[in-house]
């Protein structure tokens, strides 16, 4: 069993995208340390709930690591202090009796704040539709072999997909920049033979739209790869710089 | 125009100014360390890299670069701000893998910038542009002039001052750790890079880096120690 621990929390709240915000200090006693930190956060709304005040917002769907839903900022970390899991993966155990917790929302102008810790990441799924697809007729379903794919390709594909587009690495950037997600989505199809043919096509669109909503310039700090919580690597976003130079050189 | 309006062109201006300033500190070094070796041998350099027509269309070349680096440098830095939005982090907190330097490129540019500033008034400014006016019909001092291709004379009066010492490997320290980052990271701009690669171009960036920076140290120290003796 692992013990309780009590700690102070200071959560961000905040009542719109304009508005000002502010912290909120709160105690929290007695709570197991095989708590998770979201269930601390059900804990938390729900005294807040009996005392008639109102509850923190906060994002969450799974709670178990494969929506990308759950986005805090914690003690300095998206995700908190673990790395390769996303928050709604963490336990309260991970803290010390005593601590200051410091909660807040993904800090970036393509993330507006809906509301306290929930922001708005709609910007991701415009970039989706600007080309992360293959856009031909499948027709019938076809043999699993009838594609071949050597090995370590398919994993790289695999790597790239395992992309949950939880936006932590836009929050994590110093930059505000998505290359990261944005790399990930262009790679898990520019590897496979299926989505090759739109390959250059798929990468200039996708960019052009992180640039047209306001995603900043990628300095190659590598604290996205650091945070995300699927151990996305940076050198996708050296195969999206690759395929882009190369689809300007070709115009 | 993509080397303008998109994020990763802008970035491609970047890299490509880069290499091209790496390229050319690689070649003062090396004319440097000549210095050491033969006070004839480098003042034949300073000749022959005087005000004539190739050397002065190299120069222009030369701040060509480092006026569009600087000038992306502020732009993209000033965008990349704006794209953070208005709120800060109450706490943040940097991952091990990042870099420093990464980080603060711009703080480590303008350092360069300023040591930039401070070499040309005691090189350039006494050397290539005292013969540049002579040519061009401008009057200057004749003591000026005898002494424009005698770049060892430059070099010795310069490191003979502890401060001058000081500021200029400060200057260097500023430009290692800007170079080290600089180096991989523009070839992880051009798209030069992979999962085996990213590690070997961090290598190359750190052995590189540290062999030109402590080359250009070297003469200082030396010149230095010798201003001593
Ligand atoms: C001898 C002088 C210099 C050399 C050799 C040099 C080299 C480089 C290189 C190779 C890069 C990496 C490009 C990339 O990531 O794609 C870089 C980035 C950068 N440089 Fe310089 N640089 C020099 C001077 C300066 C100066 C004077 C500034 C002025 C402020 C500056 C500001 C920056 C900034 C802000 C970046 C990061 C931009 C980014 O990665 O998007 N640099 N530099
Ligand atoms: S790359 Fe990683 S941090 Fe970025 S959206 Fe995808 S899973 Fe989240
Ligand atoms: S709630 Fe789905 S990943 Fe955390």
């Amino acid at each position: 069993m692992d013990k309780n621990i009590s700690f102070t929390l200071k959560i961000w709240r905040q009542n719109g995208p304009k508005e000002k915000g502010h912290f909120d200090t709160f105690q929290m006693k007695d709570i197991p340390g095989d708590t998770s930190f979201l269930e601390m956060l059900d804990i938390l709304n729900e005294q807040l709930i009996s005392e008639g005040k109102e509850p923190v917002v906060f994002d969450h769907d799974c709670r178990e690591g494969i929506c990308g839903m759950c986005s805090l900022y914690i003690n300095g970390h998206p995700h908190g202090p673990a790395t390769g899991a996303t928050t709604c993966q963490i336990y309260m155990r991970r803290f010390q009796d005593g601590d200051t917790i410091t909660v807040e929302p993904w800090r970036s102008a393509g993330f507006p704040v809906i509301k306290d810790l929930m922001v708005d990441r709609s910007a991701f799924d415009k970039i989706m539709q600007a080309g992360g697809y293959v856009s031909v007729r499948t027709g019938a379903p076809q043999d699993a072999n009838a594609i071949l794919i050597p090995k370590p390709i398919a994993d790289e594909a695999m790597d790239a997909a395992s992309c949950i587009g939880c936006g932590a690495c836009v929050a994590a950037c110093k930059n505000g920049s998505a290359m990261l997600f944005v790399s990930a989505k262009v790679s898990q199809l520019n590897l496979l033979p299926q989505g090759k043919p739109e390959a250059l096509k798929r990468a200039k669109a996708m960019l052009s739209k992180m640039d047209e909503l306001g995603f900043g310039n990628c300095t190659n700090t590598r604290a996205c790869e650091a945070e995300c919580p699927k151990c996305v690597s940076i050198t996708n976003i050296a195969r999206l710089n690759r395929d882009f130079i190369r689809a300007k050189l070709k115009d | 125009m993509w080397l303008s309006n998109s994020s990763v062109g802008r970035k491609v201006v970047m890299s490509v100014t880069g290499v091209a300033l790496i390229l050319f500190l690689t070649f003062h070094m090396a004319m440097n360390l000549v210095s050491l070796f033969s006070a004839e041998g480098y003042n034949m350099v300073c000749e022959f890299l005087g005000a004539n027509w190739y050397a002065l269309a190299a120069t222009v070349i030369l701040a060509a670069l480092f006026v569009i680096h600087i000038i992306y440098a502020f732009w993209l830095t000033m965008q990349n701000r704006q794209a953070r939005g208005n709120e800060r982090y109450a706490v943040t907190d940097r991952p091990k893998t990042v870099e420093w330097a990464s980080q603060n490129m711009l703080v480590l540019g303008l350092i360069v910038i300023v040591g930039l500033g401070l070499h040309l008034f005691h090189f350039w400014s006494k050397m290539q542009l005292p013969e540049l006016m002579h040519n061009m019909g401008a009057s200057v001092d004749p003591m000026t002039l005898s002494y424009a291709a005698d770049g060892v004379f430059h070099i010795e009066n310069t490191f003979a001052s502890v401060a001058n010492v000081v500021l200029y490997l400060v200057w260097l320290g500023a430009l290692w750790f800007h170079l080290t980052h600089g180096f991989w990271s523009a070839m992880q701009t051009l798209g030069w890079n992979n999962k085996v690669w990213l590690n070997r171009w961090k290598c190359i960036s750190n052995i590189y880096t540290s062999i030109v920076v402590a080359c250009f140290a070297l003469v200082i120290i030396v010149f230095f120690i010798k201003s001593l003796i």
